[in-house]
């Protein structure tokens, strides 16, 4: 079974104490820069929603109020924790934890540096290089929809439960959405594996922005991806699982203290994850130019930079994702599930059909002048005709 | 390490399935049923078929459970279920059907004539061979399916596509177009034919 991990050369020889406690202390560091990074997030998110609404945010905890996620935190910890009397109690108790553990398992099979050395052993900088790749990523995305529909269902109430409901069709359907715009990418790859992938868009200077990133290449894809990523997280403008105006709160109305606090953990732990696939897959991963004074083999080019890319781009995703929080209103219900079966699954079917056809015409040294407008008028026709099976609101109405 | 892993999995395969039948709540069920898919997906990985542990998780565990547990919850769990039988002879047959069933697996897993010789055994999945590399167990599984069953596997998706539109039709009734929802029945056929 150790073979499925074995891409990383650090576990390719014999596996001594060494090895187990680098593996360990990966995980630690994983595990800890989730959590800080969850607060440090919400903080920042605060800070730029004010910002962006002529506020000042939070500025007592702290310098700069930094600590208030903190503060928030052991709030929560310490608070009591109630259960409503109708409520399934095993279901209920295991709700949260459904939610949280795969939030962290997610983000095992991210890249967040490159391949160096520690204490003689040559290890890549993440914790999991399975070669099912991506597919760990839809695996346990897929189980933490568990967390939030049964956390609806065991309240035994009526709001929760509506908050259910919705999450398990919305995530369902971005899921499927989700799933077919990083085929957009593998095409192009050829692999699942994280490490393969984000070793293909190595940087040979900086033309490869454009030619070896994959946004570029698969601009429909990423840009399909981001919206389903936004969508399978529960992330505003979809966040209609949480929707308090209408839900009192949603799927976590009846939990309190350490619990909710899990749910939230979750949320934001899965906003950061995706960001980080997204740079994964379509934006180079850790790759980026290294200090051209400094030697090639010196630890500031193969530790530091690296993982210094990596964050760069990660934040910059992240602020958009604050941004767009601030600057989009909730859509509604109907033409969120609309959204998503009529328009993004097709779209990206499509997309990866054409990238498809033009990866093998590229192999096969087919004319790529004839064969891409030929394969974006074939697109754009089923695309037609697809979209003209689907009855119209007008339609619609009518029939009602 | 291995006969540890699956002693323990295969031990939880059977308490999940076994909660299946026994559980009271039909949620619960459910929830047993995952149980059971996901030590399945480990028993899967225990043999080197990584692909196929992803798949049971993302397709199985991840969409098919969720589909049930979201007709549970909305058509409510609180209906008692009937045990009178509505078909006649259903719980004999059913029995023996299930023993048949059980006696073809056992036959089975000493015979090889269904399924082939195995191939290549002992040689490490991810290793190469005299004829060639093959790759790993998603690249090989990718040159199968598309090679020698691309047959029955195109047929597959036909049938799949079949069981959509059916399950369409009959959640709109027949030339009846005045009930209310329009969308609902076809998003949720459409979500079983993705997974």
């Amino acid at each position: 079974m150790i073979r499925l991990f074995a891409a990383d050369p650090l576990l390719t020889g014999d596996i001594d104490l060494t090895v187990l406690l680098i593996v360990i202390v990966k995980t630690l560091i994983i595990f800890v820069m989730l959590l800080v990074g969850v607060m440090l997030y919400i903080w920042a998110m605060r800070k730029v929603i004010a910002d962006m609404q002529n506020r000042i945010g939070p500025q007592k905890a702290g310098p700069f109020g930094i600590l208030q996620s903190l503060a928030d935190g052991v709030k929560l910890f310490f608070k009591e924790q109630s259960e409503p009397a109708g409520s399934d109690h095993r279901v209920y108790l295991l709700a949260p934890y459904l939610s949280i553990i795969p939030a962290f398992l997610a983000f095992a099979i991210v890249p967040i540096g490159g391949t160096v050395s520690i204490a003689g052993h040559m290890t890549e900088l993440q914790l999991a290089d399975p070669a099912i790749g991506v597919l760990f990523l839809l695996a346990m995305s897929g189980i933490g929809l568990y967390g939030m529909m049964l956390a609806g269902w065991s309240s035994g109430s009526k709001y929760p439960l509506i908050g259910s409901v919705r999450a398990s069709a919305q995530m369902l359907s971005y899921e499927a959405a989700l799933g077919l715009a990083i085929v957009g990418v593998l095409v192009h790859s050829g692999t699942l594996s994280t490490r393969a992938i984000v070793n293909q868009q190595a940087w040979t200077g900086a033309g490869s922005i454009f030619t070896d990133w994959y946004w570029l290449p698969a601009i429909g894809a990423f840009v399909i991806f981001l919206i389903a990523a936004l969508a399978e997280t529960n992330h505003p403008p979809f966040d209609l699982v949480e929707a308090e105006q209408e839900l009192t709160g949603g799927f976590n109305t009846e939990y309190t203290g350490i619990r909710f606090a899990l749910f939230y953990l979750a949320e934001f732990m899965n906003v950061i994850t995706m960001s980080a696939i997204a740079v994964t897959l379509f934006l180079g991963g850790p790759n980026g130019p290294g200090l051209g004074f400094v030697a090639s083999d010196s630890w500031i080019n193969t530790w530091f930079m690296p993982i210094f890319w990596f964050f760069l781009k990660l934040m910059v995703l992240l602020y958009a994702t604050v941004w767009v929080r601030a600057s989009l209103p909730r859509m509604r219900y109907d033409r969120l599930m609309d959204f998503s079966w009529k328009v993004l699954i097709e779209s990206a079917f499509l997309w990866a059909m054409a990238t498809g056809a033009i990866v093998v015409g590229r192999n096969e040294g087919w004319n790529l002048w004839i064969l891409t407008p030929a394969v974006a008028l074939g697109a754009f026709l089923i695309y037609f005709v697809l979209m003209a099976c689907v009855p119209s609101d007008k339609e619609l109405e009518e029939i009602r | 390490m291995n006969a540890v892993i699956f002693f323990i999995f295969a031990a939880s395969t059977l308490v999940g399935a076994g909660g299946v039948v026994l559980a009271r709540n039909p949620v619960h069920s459910a929830l047993f049923l995952v149980q059971t898919l996901l030590s399945v997906a480990v028993l899967f990985l225990l043999q080197d078929a990584e692909l196929l542990a992803a798949v049971q998780v993302i397709v199985y565990a991840g969409a098919i459970v969720v589909l049930f547990l979201f007709v549970i919850m909305l058509i409510g769990v609180d209906r008692r279920e009937a045990l009178t039988e509505t078909l006649r002879f259903q719980r004999p047959i059913a029995v023996a059907l299930g023993a048949i069933v059980l006696a073809e697996i056992i036959f089975l897993t000493g015979h090889t004539w269904a399924t082939g010789a195995a191939t290549q055994s002992g040689v490490p999945i991810t290793g190469s061979t005299s004829s060639g590399d093959l790759g790993n167990n998603i690249q090989r599984v990718a040159r199968v399916l598309f090679t020698d069953f691309l047959w029955p596997f195109e047929l597959t998706a036909l049938l799949l596509v079949v069981a959509v539109v059916g399950s369409v039709v009959l959640a709109r009734g027949s030339g009846d177009r005045s009930e209310r929802s329009i969308e609902e029945p076809s998003s949720t056929a459409d979500s079983e034919s993705a997974s």
